[in-house]
């Protein structure tokens, strides 16, 4: 993708920040899913986007992405559009987009992650499986990686699409709710695992649900609900009156004094 | 009379091509969960085989399969228009669509084709028993004509499928990611069912709607049933599709019967098998749950 298409993106605009998104409007139809959005994320910190359902925290990862069409606004990754930083971006779709009964086995959807390096007709070699084999360890699932994917269980298959977005290395990984349907053991290693991708130095995005975890889990919140509520360092993003503004009536369950520490 | 246009080598020769095309393209389109567009595909050529006809003169030959496959994917490109307006599901856009260029074919034909070999019989069921009456000579050798361009779909199908195995996987199992990873996953999707609708506009005269629809989905969804990665489902799938002709067309003679239909009948058996296999497999290791996943598509 090395056709610049207009003066603008020749620059790189805002390099110094991870993810730079601005006045972005995403629309199904005539319902607006994400209005005039303005949102910062600095490299290297671990960010959870939150907010009810219907929020459009999946559809803001899409459209980083380029996967849904954008009605107004642009996002830049450290200074320029998507499809010319598509090797240094892993995304970990939802779990459920795609159908698990799928005839193929764990290192060959790691595989996968390579196919962009790979073109339109050059078939996967030696070096592609090795390469695929190295990520699996990184989750510690290279044991099962000749596995038929339907055999693996959630919180294994969550593991094998992490793999696939780190395959080739990216400095930003947005994931969408890795978290959901596994059991906490998983959930454990996968969080212990994205604090030492943060370690050692990306970026990580996390849609997450569960509002219970989001302040052990990450360093950096994004509120979200149609409109951008709060973003920034947690402990200034995380306040009850954010909190209630975000989810509307829906908070009662978590007022200010169940808040779990 | 060469051997090649011998009746029962004909059409048993001309079933197996069939019967290997179409459970080629078809893995791919029953792995998408798609089956569907089998059905509005094969249907929606009519109205494409009845407009070439009319523009050309044409019954058969690469303009008339190219153009008549154009109506298929026409059908496809209207069934996402209605899809993306979210006011209807696909199933319903695809109810939706097929019947109506359907009927305006079968109209068409009524009205300008009466005496042209097209009509709504042949469309249904074929007429595989005379494939071997219409010859056409190449390099000398007597050729039945619906054998030959079958060879020759069957060819250009297995290249397509060869160069672009790794994106078809890609964009069958997780279209976001093939886009994400700049991979045009709509092009190769296109592309994958514009050769879907060529192969079923060849495949029209000689085998009709109901048994292409049979070849696209029955043998891909018995093969899912046993196999653990695509190669060998395909394989397998191309495999029994094409026994099913010799062993259709050896029971339609023994007990006189439609030739089509028991070509049909025998994938529905194998269906059966693969479906019994399964299960006794899911019984052995202990897996109750074995049985509690359907192949992802309804045949037609």
């Amino acid at each position: 993708m090395s056709e610049l298409v207009s003066e603008d993106i020749k620059e790189p605009h805002e390099p110094a920040l991870a993810l730079h998104v601005e006045d972005l409007t995403v629309s199904y139809g005539d319902r607006p899913a994400l209005w005039d959005i303005d949102l910062d994320i600095p490299p290297g910190v671990m960010a959870g986007i939150v907010g009810p359902n219907g929020a459009g925290k999946s559809t803001l990862l899409k459209a980083i992405l380029g996967l849904v069409p954008i009605s107004a606004g642009h996002v830049r990754l450290f200074g320029h559009p998507y499809r010319m930083q598509r090797r240094r971006v892993g995304y970990v779709p939802q779990r459920s987009s795609v159908d698990w009964d799928f005839p193929t086995s764990a290192v060959d959807v790691v595989t996968m992650g390579l196919y962009g390096e790979l073109g339109w007709l050059r078939w996967p070699g030696r070096s592609e499986r090795d390469r695929a084999l190295r990520a699996l360890d990184q989750v510690g699932m290279e044991a099962l990686a000749d596995r038929q994917i339907s055999e693996l269980s959630g919180g294994q298959q969550q593991r094998v699409f992490i793999a696939r977005a780190l395959v080739h290395k990216p400095d930003i990984l947005l994931l969408d709710e890795p978290m959901a349907g596994v059991d906490a053991t998983t959930e454990r290693s996968i969080i212990n695992l994205l604090r030492q991708l943060r370690e050692a130095g990306q970026t990580v995005v996390v849609v997450h649900h569960d509002l219970q975890t989001v302040q052990k889990y990450f360093d950096w919140l994004v509120l979200l609900n149609v409109r951008l509520i709060a973003a920034g360092p947690r402990d200034e993003v995380h306040t009850a009156e954010n909190l209630r503004r975000t989810y509307g009536g829906q908070i009662a369950l978590l007022d200010d004094n169940d808040r779990p520490a | 009379m060469t051997w090649l246009a011998e009746p029962s080598v004909a059409i048993v020769l001309t079933g197996v091509m069939v019967g290997m095309s179409a459970a080629l393209l078809g893995s791919f389109l029953v792995l998408r969960g798609n089956s569907m567009l089998a059905d509005a595909i094969s249907h929606s050529i009519l109205f494409g085989i009845a407009l070439t006809w009319l523009l050309s003169g044409q019954t058969s030959g690469p303009l008339q399969i190219a153009g008549a496959a154009l109506s298929g994917v026409f059908a496809v490109y209207l069934i996402e228009l209605l899809t993306r307006t979210q006011r209807l599901r696909d199933d319903a856009a695809i109810g939706l669509v097929f019947p109506a260029l359907f009927s305006i074919g079968v109209v068409l034909i009524n009205v300008y084709a009466r005496d042209v070999h097209l009509d709504e019989h042949t469309v249904l069921l074929g007429e595989i028993g005379f494939v071997w009456l219409d010859t056409l000579a190449v390099a000398g050798i007597e050729v039945p004509r619906a054998t030959l361009t079958m060879a020759v779909m069957l060819v250009i199908d297995a290249l397509f499928v060869i160069a672009f195995f790794k994106l078809l996987k890609l964009a069958t199992f997780d279209r976001d990611l093939a886009s994400a990873l700049g991979l045009a996953p709509g092009f190769i999707l296109y592309a994958h069912l514009t050769l879907l609708s060529g192969t079923a506009v060849a495949a029209f005269d000689a085998v009709g709607v109901v048994l292409f629809i049979t070849f696209v989905v029955v043998p891909p969804a018995a093969a899912f049933l046993l196999t653990r990665a695509l190669v060998p489902m395909i394989l397998l799938a191309m495999f029994m599709a094409a026994l099913s002709a010799p062993v259709g067309y050896a029971l339609a003679i023994l007990w006189d019967v439609s030739i089509s239909g028991m070509m049909a009948l025998v994938n529905g058996f194998f269906l059966l098998i693969a479906y019994l296999l399964r299960w006794w497999r899911g019984v052995r290791a202990g897996r109750a749950e074995a049985l509690v996943q359907p192949p992802p598509s309804s045949s037609a």
